[in-house]
């Protein structure tokens, strides 16, 4: 019994088939479902998939009523707490998807053929005659063209399409330049005030106790031109602050064991370090302050302020850059220099730095 | 008008030549100088409670009793013998962490532990108030702030948005983006926001309770405190308009979700596809 379409195929795999390697693989014998000789069975199975499909039909159209009936504005109605409009839009349409999978699925399981067939493996390679006429083919194909015939129209095809590389590869340079030195220098300079992040305000060291913890941002980013606009905004301020960032606490002096290069990086106790991470540059001020450690969110890099910033647990390869800091003669605190090193995740260039 | 102010001037500068005149004019200035000073300096000073004798020794029998086994009896603090501290000392603490660490439960502490939990408070509000009297009359720190710091009422949608710039800058790190709270190492926890009164948050925004770090009012001005509090009301008013927001704890809580009931129902569907379906024994009839 042939497959129509798929001459390779036979209905009944239990019978002999010529040219089998073994004539009776032992197959188990077919045997019918339910479905297929209990024609209640059979109506029932028809019933269920054509309610499945039925249903999906009445959710696809829940999913027009409650689009057309829930508000999403300015006050969108809540259901449990939840979002009204979307909760029955999802259902509806997740509802509708769901039963035609599910109606198909039975359908298939239930009413759909279920005949076992076996499928003969035939070679991958051409015919014979086939390989033949395209080969013969290509040939005509030569001849008729005069490629091999006329070597200066075949070199100077060659010498086009090659050419064609140059505008293939040149606007690649667009991709460049290179970073240069951006990656090792912030916006901080000697003297920028370092001020409070969001507020803009200046600080000084009697407004921080010990234990505190300031998210701060060097001055410039409030800072305005001569006609009020920002000196900074949009992306250039963003570039600025994913490096520029910084964190002051407050810790007890005789806590701090500063490096002998850092003695006078502090003022009155007060650090400030660089708020990204030495890992993958994750703004970090999790601060613990009692411990004096700050861990980063994204993967428990933890760094020891009061030790300067010393990697204790994580994948963080080095010590949080500290940033000097002094006061100006207002009494507010200011950068004495820029960050020494570069701040945030480790970048091809800089080596062992 | 001129005739009048010459007049005046004549009069001043007839005072001015008279012998007290200087000392009044340097005696004003102090008290000027000083009363301004009592009124802009930073709110380190003592509250009235200190001042309150009566409070301040019901507040001391209490404190005798419930809390100098740890914090020592005259609140100095206990150093156990390998030099860790058991209680720390409270002077100079303030009557806002009392208020705080006593008014949420925290204080007094169940069993030892990384840290304190929230629990029922055991203090009436007269008694915590007492044992804030005791330990803010021990030295000068933050005192109970006033309930016009926290007025959400006068906090419009400017200072909520302006809030929670604040809060995602200083907050978000620990308390999570919706204030759900997160874990610290070795068992210690920033808790969640959710439920909180607006006076302990601002307590705790002023005090540091145990890691959380201090948020001065001079950094942290008390109308930003404000906002800030006011934006975290406003969070646990906003519905969930997505869909559960399974504790709003982010990708860990979602992706277990994904993980387990996501792809647990599509592997039960690919093993309810692959399944043999009920054969009948009676045979073919086809």
């Amino acid at each position: 019994m042939a497959v129509p379409g798929n001459e390779d195929a036979t209905l009944d795999p239990h019978s002999a088939q010529s040219g089998d390697p073994i004539d009776n693989p032992g197959l188990p014998a077919h045997r019918p479902r339910p479905t297929d000789i209990d024609r209640a069975a059979e109506k029932r199975a028809e019933r269920q998939v054509a309610g499945m499909f039925g249903l999906a039909t009445l959710c696809a159209l829940l999913f027009g009523v409650a689009y057309f009936t829930l508000d999403i504005g300015e006050d969108p109605d809540t259901f449990l707490g939840l979002g009204a409009s979307n909760l029955a839009l999802g259902l509806a349409l997740g509802l509708a998807l769901l039963l035609i999978g599910v109606g198909a699925v039975q359908w298939a399981r239930k009413l759909m053929s279920d005949h076992e067939i076996v499928e003969m493996r035939h070679p991958v390679a051409s015919s014979e005659e086939d390989r033949t006429a395209t080969l013969a083919a290509l040939r005509q194909g030569t001849d008729d063209s005069g490629i091999a015939r006329r070597p200066l129209i075949r070199n100077s095809l060659l010498g086009a399409v090659a050419a064609l590389g140059i505008p293939a590869v040149l606007p690649l340079r667009d991709l460049g330049p290179l970073p240069g030195t951006v990656l090792e220098e912030t916006v901080w300079k000697p003297g920028m005030r370092v001020v409070n992040d969001v507020s803009g305000l200046a600080i000084k060291p009697a407004q921080i106790q010990v234990g505190q913890l300031v998210n701060a941002e060097p001055a410039v980013f409030f800072a305005r031109d001569e006609e009020g606009e920002p000196l900074l905004e949009g992306p250039a301020l963003q570039a600025a602050k994913v490096k520029a960032a910084v964190i002051l606490v407050k810790i007890e002096p005789e806590q701090i064991n500063a490096l002998p290069a850092r003695a006078d990086w502090g003022v009155e106790g007060i650090l400030c370090y660089s708020k990204i991470c030495t890992h993958v540059g994750c703004p970090i001020s999790l601060y613990e302050q009692q411990t004096r450690h700050v861990l980063c969110p994204c993967h428990q890099s933890t760094f020891d302020l009061a030790d300067n910033a010393k990697v204790l647990f994580g994948p963080a390869a080095r010590p949080l850059p500290q940033l000097p800091i002094g006061l100006d003669d207002q009494g507010y605190l200011v950068a004495t220099s820029g960050f020494q090193e570069p701040v945030g995740p480790s970048f091809w260039e800089r080596g062992d730095r | 008008m001129r005739k009048l102010s010459a007049r005046l001037s004549a009069r001043l500068s007839a005072g001015r030549r008279r012998r007290v005149a200087g000392l009044v004019v340097v005696a004003s200035a102090l008290l000027l100088t000083g009363g301004t000073y009592a009124v802009l300096s930073p709110a380190t000073a003592q509250d009235d409670l200190a001042a309150d004798a009566a409070l301040v020794d019901r507040g001391r029998e209490l404190f005798l009793v419930g809390c100098s086994s740890c914090h020592g009896k005259n609140a100095e603090g206990i150093m156990t013998s390998d030099g860790t501290q058991y209680g720390p000392s409270l002077v100079g603490v303030g009557a806002a962490a009392v208020d705080f660490q006593v008014g949420t439960g925290r204080m007094p502490l169940a069993q030892p532990g990384v840290q304190a939990p929230k629990k029922d408070a055991l203090y009436t509000p007269e008694e915590t108030r007492a044992l804030a009297a005791y330990v803010a009359s021990l030295g000068p720190g933050p005192a109970i702030p006033e309930e016009t710091k926290y007025d959400l009422e006068e906090v419009d949608e400017e200072g909520i948005v302006r809030g929670g710039q604040f809060f995602l800058t200083n907050c978000t790190a620990c308390h999570n983006f919706a204030g759900a709270g997160g874990a610290l190492p070795e068992g210690k926890y920033a808790p969640s926001l959710s439920g909180v009164a607006p006076k302990a948050m601002y307590e705790a925004m002023l005090t540091g309770p145990q890691q959380m770090p201090v948020f001065s009012d001079q950094v942290i001005t008390p109308e930003d405190k404000e906002n800030v509090i006011a934006y975290v009301k406003s969070l646990e008013e906003e519905p969930s308009y997505g869909g559960f927001a399974l504790g709003s704890y982010g990708p860990v809580a979602e992706g277990m979700f994904a993980w387990l009931l996501g792809i647990g129902a599509l592997v039960g569907f690919a093993v309810w596809i692959g399944a043999n379906s009920v054969r009948s024994k009676k045979g073919t009839k086809a």
